[in-house]
């Protein structure tokens, strides 16, 4: 049935598959070798740590969401997070053009500090006190509880007397004070509440900053300011004028992301272009405050979309979990194979095993490469491809059954049922593919680590299958083993189902 | 198992038949029977969102000994904003759900927690999702949905035919129907990773109808050539020598689908593992079950409906085979698809020439 140059072509084209597939393996080992990778990445869910999402929030007019904006705050975020000194922290902009977010993740569990410095706009402004008061609402009729400065508006007035410091939805930085424009705000801590006038010295007219302790004072940290010279300008300026005034208009406020950090009474004029920022700082706190106001504002104010924090226990856990389920999935799928196809079974086994020993190699490849990184939905797409991979396995051995059923030679089943299979096994792969592609590029955070194990050990399959099962089933068609179809081979006429009279036709052919 | 392959080869041959064709009114009942179900699933309950999707924060504390009352009372003391979710997950750990949450209310939590059950703060595993971004989330997911449908109704009609394609994706869309039906009604919990699961599932049940199709394919090339059988019976001859290889797809599929889901609500008790795996478990049944009775007979009765078909079916009904409308029990399906020592697959011409 099948033509005579077919069969003896076969083997050698057989030869040469398996050869390649020996290069692309070698190939990968000298590449991660070479590399001097030694173990996939894990992702932090595997290991511990702490990952932020960042979705960019128009805050006011002056900042609107623009590509250029989005790309400096990555900038600025990292120069903070680096400054933290853990190892392997990463900040990347996800998705494309202004609809993107910015993904934080830093392992071990310093995570904690991470989520406060990264939000933090960091928008700093020197204003002057128009009126402070106890951080309480105003009962409406008793307007004389607070002094209004002249040059109030009745409408911030009002605004005033009723902001209630003690509710903590009003004490969330928010980075949204114009500077240009007289605000009302509350301390840090919700005590007190001001009037301030207009920002006169702003963020970015600091050069220098950093955490310092002053023992004589207990053990108080501040961070100490350098201005640059128009800073130093407008900062002289400013306590020049108030020195003179009245309590509470002698007050300078320090307002970070809208809220008033402190707002010392200034005695004298400072024009040396040095000012300190005191507050009840821990060493923490003041040093990363210094490093904060270092690398200057964001650009953008940003909402917390996603902050996960994984403790390294748990991270141990999932991925023992994940590599557990993984080797239970893997074993059950081989006996499985091994009881229904027998001597096929061994050639699954092996294809399997050609599979994982590619994806691990291509996992470490990658690691060093892309950085491609290890998750936990990134093993489940590993585990899930197993059943992909094998399926593939089956619809190529069961097209060999129905071609034998036909009454072909085992050698001859191997090619036509190859023939076919083989277009069901590439539309159904791609199907795969499309869904692996799309889930990647629509998917944020996890779910494009699923997606890209997917894509990758749905290559895998198609290489494997086509470099190594199809060659190896075609070789083995030609051991007496499985072509006289022993009762272990897995093509015996019983077990495919077909009359003993139509079994002697395969033997003879 | 050798009774299974034995079972395969008298299928192939047409030997024992299963009429999943003819009898298709009946699967399109229970299948509507099933949407109808879900819907109202959906419409009466609705679906379990995970903070994931609506917002929130969850906290995981890892000790031994600790009990839910203790976290419930510790959460109380806080002053947070809606529904308060507490769960024991496996021996040691405690997993508390609450709405979204602003940063010094979310400290406030924490704090509460390290001091009641006297833990170090780095060892609470945390998640706050903020509500906008759940919007993002489910936005992205609806997104993905539709594009994965549009994109392999495309690429089927491509590889295939259009009506195979039409096919194919009813049978997608009835799977996604029931399987979110199942959610809405035992009230699992839908995150992202159950998202995944969905469209994974897709991707299965297709692989599955592909393989059937391509089966159709093949045994219908020539049908009305030779004239003997119809379409519909031709395309039911294909079912049932697939339907061994769909069950052993799907059972193989579903091994390591399994053992995933074994792991991860038995050991882990929660979190992406299981909830992936439980959706693919779900939709895997559901995409094998549609992959036989749904999609094969849809496409049936869509080419049925072509007059070239419908001639096809008057000529092998005047012949004396047994029309479609007429064949209702799997023996009297026989005679029409397999005339004795004659049998189906063999009276098509062979196909040495194809590439």
């Amino acid at each position: 049935m099948s033509t005579p140059n077919k069969t003896v072509k076969s083997p050698a084209r057989s030869g040469r598959s398996l050869l390649i597939l020996a290069v692309i393996l070698l190939g990968l080992i000298v590449t991660a070798f070479v590399q001097g990778a030694s173990a996939v990445r894990l992702g932090l869910d595997l290991r511990g740590g702490t990952s932020v999402t960042l979705q960019p929030r128009a805050s006011n007019e002056a900042n609107k969401i623009t590509s250029e904006a989005v790309d400096q705050a990555v900038t600025i975020i990292r120069q903070r997070v680096n400054s933290l000194g853990v190892a392997e922290s990463e900040v990347t902009a996800q998705g494309s053009g202004t609809n993107r977010q910015i993904v934080i993740s830093v392992p071990g569990d310093s995570g904690r500090r991470v989520v406060d410095l990264v939000g933090q706009t960091a928008e700093l402004r020197f204003r002057q006190v128009l009126a402070e008061s106890a951080g309480t609402p105003t009962p409406a009729d008793s307007s004389t509880a607070a002094t209004p400065a002249d040059g109030v508006v009745a409408d911030i007035n009002a605004r005033y007397a009723a902001l209630d410091c003690t509710n903590p939805a009003n004490r969330e930085g928010t980075g949204a004070d114009s500077p240009t424009e007289t605000i009302v705000s509350c301390s840090r801590e919700g005590g007190a509440k001001y009037i301030l006038g207009p920002a006169e010295v702003l963020g970015q007219q600091v050069s220098e900053a950093s955490a310092g302790m002053d023992p004589s004072q207990g053990v108080a940290w501040f961070v100490s300011l350098t201005f640059n010279g128009e800073g130093t300008k407008a900062f002289g300026a400013l306590t020049n004028r108030v020195t003179s005034l009245s309590s509470p208009q002698n007050q300078v406020a320090i307002v970070l992301d809208g809220l008033v950090v402190s707002a010392p009474r200034i005695n004298e004029a400072i024009p040396s272009g040095n000012a300190q920022i005191t507050g009840s700082f821990s060493q923490v706190e003041a040093q990363d405050l210094a490093n904060v106001l270092k690398y200057g504002a964001l650009p953008l104010a940003f909402d917390r979309g996603e902050v996960q924090q994984v403790s390294p226990t748990l991270g141990a856990d999932q991925l023992n979990a994940g590599l557990l389920a993984g080797f239970l999935g893997l074993g059950l799928v081989v006996i499985y194979s091994l009881l229904y196809y027998r001597g096929l079974g061994m050639v699954t086994v092996g294809s399997l095993a050609i599979a994982g020993g590619l994806v691990y190699l291509l996992f470490l490849v990658l690691g060093s490469t892309i950085g491609f990184t290890l998750t936990l939905a990134g093993i489940a797409g590993a585990i899930v491809a197993i059943g992909v991979t094998a399926d593939s396995f089956i619809v190529f051995f069961e097209r060999i059954r129905d071609e034998a059923r036909e009454g072909r030679s085992l050698r001859s089943a191997v090619e036509t049922g190859w023939q076919k299979a083989r277009h069901t096994i590439l539309v159904a792969d791609a199907v795969s593919l499309i869904a692996a592609v799309l889930l990647y590029f629509f998917a944020v955070g996890g779910v494009r680590g699923f997606a890209f194990t997917l894509g990758l050990t749905t290559l895998v399959d198609l290489v494997v299958v086509f470099l190594f099962t199809k060659p190896i089933v075609t070789i083995l068609a030609g051991v007496k083993f499985f072509s006289s179809g022993h009762r272990l081979s897995g093509l015996s006429p019983k077990s495919i189902g077909m009359k003993p009279t139509q079994s002697v036709a395969t033997l003879e052919a | 198992m050798a009774k299974l392959s034995g079972l395969g080869g008298r299928l192939y041959s047409g030997e024992t038949s299963f009429d999943f064709i003819g009898q298709r009114r009946r699967w399109y009942s229970i299948s509507a029977v099933f949407i109808l179900a879900s819907i109202a699933a959906l419409a009466i309950q609705g679906l379990h969102l995970g903070i994931e999707f609506k917002g929130g924060s969850s906290y995981t504390v890892n000790k031994s000994g600790i009990s839910v009352e203790q976290a419930r009372a510790s959460v109380a003391s806080v002053d947070i904003p809606g529904e308060i979710i507490v769960q024991k997950i496996g021996d040691s750990k405690i997993r508390i759900q609450t709405g979204a949450l602003t940063t010094s209310q979310s400290k406030g939590v924490e704090n509460a927690l390290t001091q009641t059950f006297d833990v170090a703060i780095e060892s609470i595993d945390t998640q706050i999702i903020g509500p906008s971004w759940g919007k993002e989330i489910t936005k992205k997911a609806l997104y993905g949905l539709i594009a994965f449908l549009l994109v392999i109704m495309l690429f089927l009609a491509m590889a295939f035919e259009p009506k195979m394609a039409i096919a194919a994706i009813v049978a997608v869309v009835h799977d996604v129907f029931i399987t979110v039906g199942i959610y809405a009604l035992v009230g699992f919990d839908v995150t992202p990773a159950t998202v995944i699961g969905f469209l994974t599932i897709l991707g299965y049940s297709l692989y599955d109808t592909v393989v059937v199709f391509d089966k159709v394919r093949e045994n219908t090339k020539s049908v009305a050539a030779v004239g003997k059988i119809t379409y519909s019976q031709a395309a039911n001859l294909a079912v049932n020598q697939t339907i061994v290889r769909s069950a052993n797809t799907s059972l193989i599929a579903l091994l390591p689908v399994g053992s995933i889901l074994f792991v991860g609500a038995g050991l882990l008790g929660a979190g992406t593992l299981k909830d992936l795996s439980l959706a693919l478990f779900i939709g895997l049944a559901v995409g094998t079950y549609s992959s036989i009775f749904i999609a094969p007979p849809f496409l049936a009765s869509l080419r049925e409906k072509e007059p070239a078909m419908q001639a096809l079916a008057k000529r092998v009904a005047s012949r004396g085979g047994a029309s479609v409308e007429a064949v209702s029990s799997a023996t009297a399906a026989r005679p029409a698809i397999s005339p004795s020592g004659n049998r189906g697959p063999r009276n098509q011409p062979k196909r040495k020439g194809r590439k």
